[in-house]
């Protein structure tokens, strides 16, 4: 009985080895996609890759956005992908500084409005999604209090111990709103961001470590005690989406936000660059693009792709949302965060 | 017997079978923890090709970093201490009495160990958050810490210390009483001593698991009490300081060492062998005895099940108000809205796919590390010991980063699925060796002696007395390499592939969605996850029985 276990065991093992090993070799054409846990398409947009190319997509998918960048940095000399796509304004000076990406001016680039371009086409910009202070409708009501409209009124008493943030060190979203309020009150102004988060930490301002905590424990549409959360522009329709909803249940403030764009680039080193211009070229494309919204739950950058009936009728876009040069951001990532940290443990 | 005659010693394998042992897990452990984990250190710790120490001069003067280091030796020891000591009874319980519903409850202690921390955090913030159901809002509290670190590692001691405990003859302790000792007299200088080794093994691991904890400390601490594990992971991938982050690496395998060391000087000078009897359990039987053995099992039906309850309810009651199987229906339902989710199907595969393969890795390298440790000489032992346990305190980022850097010699595996199971196996080895050696070790040489004069050749002996011997501790080792896999160890810090999505992912991509439905439907997959380890649990804890008593 025992023997027959352990002759099983080990035949399964066997047998999964040379699975794999025979797996990854495929004659075919291939390339492969590094991307961020939170990439998702429509399986048939991605079988109409190979369809139309021949070509055989592998995605890999490598932890969040900065963790990926940073396995891609370490891996450059020997990439293990051909095309990374995730790469937001956050990170994309790492990726340029350390020379990660080649060239291509992708085909539907005149597409996407020229703010959006990269110099000299080193990254291809795909998506962007704004990080915007959401609130819950019904708790405001109940409270018999208007949401805030600006950022400056978080300070005020009206809105004490009502808002969780991320912890920018630890949170994409968290470091995106610190980022915006920074670009709104930036260093060296009378009253600056530093100042402002002095002022909302005395009015109970809570830090979660990342967003799922902030918006599935703390915030008061999920049954927590805050009814303002640092979420997405997108949470309202998503919420619709998912709950079978008629209206949405929260709404984001129009003023605050900060817009991530994710670009896609082509690696240094790809054993295959026609094939890595290919797939570029796929992901700015109409039909990919009108594919992404429901999926990853942001916007096209294609100014051609068409919105979902969800995205049109319950998310806003904000009035004029902070987009901050790449290389001032990476020139004082650290020193903001620590600054941010060294405020927020006092 | 000498066993330091000579380098590798005598075993009942003779020297090539030894060497064999030895040989097979070292290699495996080199190339898949030490080649990767010096590999990203080294390249953490050089500038433009030449060493640079500055950094290193610079963490040991940076304050925070410094208090960082304290608070989680600090936590580390407290939830150790408070983990085996809540723990204890229930082992004790189930060592030595039969009770209804033991196997089920046996199998059900492993369930926690599996949970992914978001989730466990979620149900301890119901209990004790800020709208928490006792009303006190605990978190960033070292109390509420510690409390999670004795949920998740309450098994380990139950099922390390009771395998052992087992097979200690209660009649010693009879004999001790008889001869007039009080019952607390009697195991504190009878079965106490006894159980010493185990206590100090299974105390190992929960240092460690505590000791490097990441998703407890960053959900339930604040921003002022961070592990170093944590610090690792923020250096690493929020700054790309691998400098900061191979230093602290190596402070953190420099800590583990010294605590190890200790811990195995100080099982060896505690190791005793004894006559092993086939543990006659019984009920409890005097007024007494049933008042402890039921306060043990209901201490520990209160600290596992409650938060399991809260995910239990929780995952019955319908995004909409009212209870039903609404959350359970939308596990089905929200993947074919959109591509964000996985299949839960799918998951639920692939996750045993993996976790078989990591239960087959570490049972091999492991059984054969634990031969090797208890068969080699005291000074290769004690080396090889220290060298095993490493993979289990050192951060999932350093081993997930250094299979990046490493890997790609001599064929390039960096990519390659095959590196889940492995990671999963490099964490449930020290596992499989901390419960087996101790009951390996405690094999008399008499035994084997009077199976080779009649006749046994040494594998034979092994075969028929020494694996008999272990099967049980055997047993619990493969429910831990199980339990590990099927739980999120270091998820997101090594490359996969989203068409081979596991349990965890698929709980950890509708968790990070808006939404009552989504997480709903999260915290109804957390509960088959439940009840997948439970079951499988129970199915391990059968086969094992079986084969027990067929040997």
């Amino acid at each position: 009985m025992k023997l027959t276990v352990i002759r099983s065991l080990l035949v399964a093992t066997a047998l999964a080895l040379v699975a794999t090993a025979c797996s990854s070799t495929s004659q075919d054409r291939e390339v492969v996609l590094l991307t961020h846990d939170s990439f998702a398409l429509s399986q048939e947009r991605l079988d109409l890759f190979t369809q139309e190319t021949g070509i055989t997509l592998t995605i890999q998918t490598a932890g969040d956005a900065g963790t990926m960048v940073n396995q891609a940095i370490l891996t450059k000399d020997n990439p293990i992908a051909d095309v990374m796509y995730g790469i937001d304004n956050t990170f994309l000076s790492r990726a340029l500084d350390n020379d990660l990406f080649v060239p291509y001016r992708a085909a539907d680039i005149d597409s996407v409005n020229e703010v959006l371009h990269v110099t000299d086409d080193l990254a291809t910009p795909i998506d962007f999604g704004d990080v915007c202070i959401n609130y819950d409708i019904t708790a405001f009501e109940d409270l018999g209090v208007e949401p805030p409209s600006k950022l400056r009124q978080l300070i005020d008493p009206t809105y004490r111990d009502m808002l969780v943030v991320e912890d920018p060190a630890t949170s994409s979203p968290g470091l995106a709103f610190l980022l915006a309020t920074i670009a709104a009150l930036p260093d060296g102004s009378s009253y600056d961001w530093k100042a402002f988060w002095t002022d909302l930490f005395a009015n109970g301002v809570a830090v979660a470590p990342d967003w799922t905590d902030a918006y599935t424990s703390r915030f008061s549409l999920s049954g927590g005690d805050r009814p303002l959360v640092v979420s997405y522009a997108s949470s309202p329709a998503a919420e619709v989406l998912f709950g079978e909803l008629d209206t949405a249940p929260s709404a984001s403030l129009t003023q605050g936000c900060y817009r991530q764009i994710e670009y896609a680039g082509i690696l240094q080193g790809t054993h295959d660059e026609a094939a890595a211009r290919e797939l570029i070229d796929f992901l700015l494309e109409r039909r990919t693009q009108e594919d992404i919204p429901l999926n990853m739950f942001v916007f096209p950058v294609n100014s051609t792709a068409v919105l979902p009936d969800v995205f049109t009728e319950f998310t806003m876009l904000p009035d004029s949302p902070a987009i901050m040069d790449p290389q001032t951001i990476d020139a004082n990532r650290e020193r903001w965060i620590q600054e941010w940290t060294a405020i927020a443990r006092s | 017997m000498d066993r330091d005659s000579s380098l590798l010693g005598t075993s009942p394998l003779g020297k090539a079978g030894l060497a064999t042992i030895i040989a097979i897990p070292s290699a495996f452990l080199l190339y898949f923890f030490a080649y990767p984990v010096a590999s990203i250190t080294i390249r953490g710790l050089t500038t433009d090709g030449s060493f640079s120490f500055a950094v290193i001069g610079h963490v040991l003067t940076d304050g925070p970093l410094l208090s960082v280091a304290r608070f989680t030796v600090v936590q580390a020891l407290i939830s150790t201490v408070v983990t085996v000591v809540v723990a204890f009874p229930a082992a004790w319980a189930f060592a030595r009495f039969d009770f209804p519903g033991k196997r089920a409850l046996r199998a059900a202690t492993l369930v926690p160990f599996v949970l992914p921390t978001l989730v466990v955090g979620s149900a301890f913030l119901t209990i004790a958050g800020p709208n928490g159901a006792i009303g006190v809002d605990l978190t960033g509290t070292l109390f509420l810490i510690v409390v999670a670190h004795s949920f998740y590692n309450y098994a380990i001691v139950v099922r390390g210390v009771g395998a052992y405990w087992e097979r200690i003859d209660p009649h010693i302790e009879d004999a001790a009483r008889t001869l007039g000792a009080s019952a607390f007299t009697a195991f504190r200088t009878v079965t106490l001593p006894l159980l010493r080794p185990v206590i100090a093994s299974t105390s190992a691991l929960v240092f460690l698991f505590s000791f490097t904890s990441f998703g407890v400390v960053l959900l339930l601490g604040s921003l002022k009490q961070t592990t170093i594990e944590v610090e690792i992971w923020r250096q690493t991938t929020a700054f790309l300081r691998l400098d900061i982050a191979s230093t602290l690496a190596v402070l953190q395998l420099i800590g583990v060492g010294i605590i190890l060391a200790g811990y195995g000087w100080f099982q060896r000078t505690t190791a005793v062998q004894f006559e092993h009897a086939t543990a006659p359990t019984r009920r409890p039987r005097k007024g007494r005895e049933r008042i402890a053995v039921t306060a043990a099992l209901t201490s520990m039906i209160v600290i596992l099940g409650t938060p399991l309850l809260v995910l239990v309810i929780r995952s019955f009651t319908n995004p909409a108000g009212g209870l039903g199987i609404a959350n359970y229906q939308n596990l089905v339902r929200l993947p074919e809205i959109t591509a964000a989710f996985v299949d839960p199907i799918d998951a639920i595969k692939n996750s045993f796919i993996v976790a078989f393969m990591t239960l087959a890795i570490a049972l091999v390298i492991g059984g054969l590390a634990a031969a090797a440790l208890t068969y080699a000489s005291r000074r290769v032992a004690r080396g090889f010991d220290l060298f095993v346990m490493l993979p289990l305190g050192t951060s999932a980022v350093t081993i997930g980063f250094g299979f990046l850097v490493a890997l790609s010699w001599p064929v390039d595996l960096r990519t390659s699925l095959l590196l889940i199971p492995i990671a999963h196996a490099l964490v449930a080895i020290p596992f499989v060796v901390r419960t087996t050696t101790p009951a390996l070790g405690s094999v008399r040489h008499n035994l084997r002696e009077a199976a080779a004069v009649l006749g046994a050749s040494p594998w034979r002996t092994w075969w028929t007395i020494d694996l008999k011997i272990v099967t049980p501790a055997v047993v619990v080792a493969a429910a831990f390499a199980f339990a590990i896999s099927m739980g999120e160890f270091g998820a997101t810090s090594f490359i996969t592939r989203p068409s081979f999505p596991t349990i965890p992912i698929a709980i950890f991509k509708l968790l990070g969605k808006p939404g009552a439905a989504p997480f709903g439907a999260a915290i109804a997959l957390s509960v088959i996850l439940m009840g997948i380890t439970g079951i499988s649990m129970f199915v391990i804890d059968a086969i094992g029985t079986r084969a027990s008593n067929e040997l």
